[in-house]
């Protein structure tokens, strides 16, 4: 795994406050590992651009030191840090031809001309962009502008890319095969990746480890698989998929398990990740495709629900039932065994095991987001 | 190709034509009192000009025969008696119906000396006996026997002539048609030729100077505060170009307030206040900040459509700021280059007021002569002439701007 080797990029206790009233990023402590390919992922103003526009370079840390290969970066200009970098509306230079556009880092770097041109094709082959060279950035399509970026950011050999919601602008079908590309040239080329994005999609597609924004902080930083089925807190747990949210108090609990009264006296077991002490108050989280139809008879959640609404999906079900009174509670049943038969207003068993059921920090009421 | 039909079986281009002639007969109608307007005030009077600058009717309608009879004189002798007598004829016909003076300017314009030669020979026309016209004119004034003034004739007398073409260049025909250069000493508008385009070009290469700084911060600060930079850089079009002019005056003069803070300061000694007026410097100073707005709107616009990331683009990949900003930004802000300066160049070369208030001898510009010609001499063919030339080589640039750049590329706001 990458991230047991060494250090490449190292935040340490980043401040960063663009009018001296507020933080944007709060102590920001992040180790990324070399051939990482690392994403910042969260909401709009949740500090993941500003963090990676400091490592860039066209921000500076108001408190702390960012670490490229062990060295401190902070005084160096961004056009002496070697870093490649993506941006949203690909930064194209409009005036020149692709192979123009390709060559400006070569040229800056002084390299010989049947070089040059040796690394372009390859850059080129690398996003399937052979024969290109010479037109314009206007008359390519967003997705093969999008890949000239790309090749651009490569083209110079740097150990470290930077990307800002680089898929942002291309529609669904185009950014999901870009995914997978941008996926395989990161496994082929062992390149370090740092990519921010607002689509969790994209970053559980691609990452090997996402650091979760929010406010300034990094709430959860893991794998993506980790990440989805074990979220540590509730802003991950509802910002990542979806999830259905059970408030109540801790009545019980050990390390393994809690027992939760929720609001209409009913006691759930739960897994106590952050709340364990009798009394706090919790919001549960539960993913819709955890709660399981006619649970057997090991199963220690088992509730009755009535069928609110039923839609259809083609891969999937989606039933959104009435729960505890909670009339807002959705779970997912996969097509494929097509054992049930769904009925508005039919009353259904429903139940999940205790360590699929999360009992995070209280949010209230709130909406999934 | 057969044709295309409609459903009701009629061909389809015709019917097209005819939903559409009502269409567009009414767009026409919109804009027919513009067209109007545009040809009376605008394409009226330049044709106008230009027929005026070629005209040379007047003389050989005033003197009819004289000027067949010189037409066929060949230059290098005296002229005949047979001319001196049609010359007598015409001019005493002109003066019967008072319309010798016009003879005496027109003939002025070819030869300094004409007029009062004239004027003074009208009045004793009347005591002229029958034979040996040749011999009275010389006796009454001996200027009648210099065959220069008789050249100086031929060479006006063409109906239609370039004269005036060659004249605001300093060149003139000798009366066997060839084209020479003036006498050195009256020749004044090649300088003024050169003058105009040097300072036109001069202002421009200052405009763009200045512009380009401040379109640019116009162009990447907050829209606040760029509205504010915005109305103050527009607050010189706002203001009449008179009071511009003279608050220039004010500040440039020997007595004013720049050199007032120069002494303050003992920069310069009060005996040696600078000449900051009435001369090239004020023209340059005082166009400069008056036609800078033309400059900083089209590169304005033109920056304001640069995203930033691209020089952030640029440097990423490893190019100095230098680097990035003459590869990239600087490429990319040709078209507003190209507007601005096209415009500001265009509007140099025909400033008059500027120039005239604060040019003083040395800073006055070829629309100062044009405007000298309208109205002290009245030699209003050479007011057009220039104006002709000045217009075509305004044209020219056009056309090379075209050539070079596309006028496509033109941005201005």
């Amino acid at each position: 795994m990458p991230q047991s080797s060494n250090t490449f990029v190292r935040f340490e206790k980043i401040d960063k406050s663009y009018d001296g009233k507020e933080l944007v990023v709060k102590n920001l402590n992040l180790d990324i590992a070399e051939g990482e390919f690392l994403t910042l992922l969260g909401p709009s103003g949740s500090g993941k651009t500003t963090t990676l526009m400091m490592l860039a370079g066209f921000e500076n840390p108001t408190s702390g030191e960012i670490y490229l290969d062990k060295k401190p970066i902070s005084s160096i200009t961004p056009h002496k840090r070697g870093i490649g970098m993506v941006f949203q509306n690909y930064a194209l230079f409009p005036h020149m031809t692709v192979y123009e556009n390709l060559a400006f880092p070569l040229r800056v770097r002084k390299i010989q001309n049947d070089e040059i041109e040796n690394k372009i094709n390859k850059a080129l082959d690398m996003v399937s962009l052979t024969n290109f060279e010479n037109r314009m950035p206007n008359q390519l399509s967003g997705g093969q502008q999008q890949r000239v970026a790309v090749a651009r950011a490569l083209v110079f050999e740097p150990k470290l890319v930077l990307m800002d919601e680089p898929l942002g602008a291309l529609d669904k079908n185009l950014r999901e095969s870009m995914q997978y590309e941008l996926k395989h040239i990161h496994e082929n080329l062992g390149v370090t990746i740092v990519y921010v994005t607002h689509d969790q999609g994209e970053a559980l597609t691609m990452s090997n480890r996402i650091a979760v924004f929010n406010d300034g902080h990094i709430q959860q930083l893991s794998s993506p698989n980790e990440l989805y089925e074990r979220p540590t807190n509730s802003f991950v747990a509802r910002f990542i998929g979806e999830n259905n949210i059970i408030n109540g108090t801790i009545v019980e609990s050990d390390s393994k398990q809690c027992k939760v009264k929720t609001d209409n006296d009913e006691i759930i077991h739960a897994n106590p990740v952050i709340s364990n002490n009798v009394g706090d108050t919790t919001s549960m989280s539960l993913r819709p495709e955890r709660v399981l139809i006619n649970p057997s008879a090991e199963i220690p959640n088992k509730f009755k629900a009535k069928i609110e609404e039923v839609i259809y999906h083609g891969d999937h079900t989606r039933l959104r039932v009435n729960l505890l009174d909670q009339n807002d509670f959705i779970l997912k049943v996969p097509n494929a065994s097509n054992i049930f038969s769904f009925e508005n207003g039919s009353e259904v068993l429903l139940g999940w095991d205790s360590q699929d059921c999360r009992a995070l920090d209280f949010i209230g009421n709130k909406k999934n987001s | 190709m057969s044709k295309i039909l409609t459903t009701e079986g009629l061909p389809l281009e015709k019917s097209l034509k005819k939903v559409e002639q009502k269409n567009k007969f009414r767009a026409f109608l919109l804009v027919l009192p513009l067209l109007l307007f545009l040809i009376v005030a605008y394409v009226w009077p330049i044709l106008n000009l230009l027929t005026r600058s070629v005209d040379n009717r007047l003389i050989s309608d005033l003197l009819p025969q004289t000027a067949i009879a010189l037409a066929n004189w060949e230059g290098n002798e005296m002229p005949s008696e047979d001319i001196y007598k049609t010359f007598y004829l015409d001019l005493n016909e002109a003066h019967k119906q008072k319309l010798s003076g016009k003879v005496s300017t027109r003939l002025n314009y070819a030869k300094n000396g004409f007029k009062s030669l004239i004027n003074k020979t009208r009045r004793k026309l009347k005591n002229f006996e029958d034979e040996n016209y040749k011999d009275q004119f010389i006796d009454l004034n001996k200027k009648w026997g210099d065959i220069e003034y008789w050249q100086a004739m031929k060479v006006a007398m063409p109906k239609y002539t370039i004269d005036k073409y060659l004249g605001s260049v300093d060149l003139e025909k000798n009366y066997s048609g060839e084209i020479i250069q003036k006498p050195e000493k009256r020749r004044i508008h090649r300088t003024l030729w050169y003058r105009t385009f040097y300072v036109a070009l001069g202002v421009t290469i200052c405009c763009l100077l200045l512009a380009y700084p401040i379109a640019h911060l116009l162009s990447t600060l907050p829209l606040r505060y760029s509205n504010l930079l915005l109305i103050c850089v527009l607050l010189p079009f706002w203001t009449s170009l008179l009071v511009r002019t003279s608050s220039w005056m004010i500040l440039l003069q020997q007595q004013g307030v720049l050199n007032d803070i120069l002494v303050y300061f003992k920069i310069v000694g009060d005996k040696s206040r600078l000449e900051l007026m009435y001369n090239m410097t004020g023209t340059f100073v005082a166009m400069t900040q008056i036609l800078l707005p033309f400059m900083v709107l089209p590169l304005y616009s033109v920056m304001k459509t640069i995203p930033p990331s691209l020089m952030r683009a640029g440097s990423s990949l490893g190019g100095t700021p230098f680097h990035s900003f003459r590869k990239i930004y600087f490429p990319l802000t040709y078209p507003g280059i190209g507007a601005g300066s096209l415009l500001v160049f265009i509007l140099a070369i025909g400033y008059y007021i500027t120039p005239a208030l604060v040019g003083g001898a040395s800073g006055t510009l070829i629309s100062n002569r044009i405007a000298y010609h309208m109205k002290e001499t009245l030699d209003w063919s050479m007011a057009s002439a220039m104006g002709t030339m000045l217009l075509i080589s305004v044209l020219v640039l056009y056309w090379l701007y075209n050539k070079i750049l596309g006028i496509d590329n033109i941005k201005l706001g």
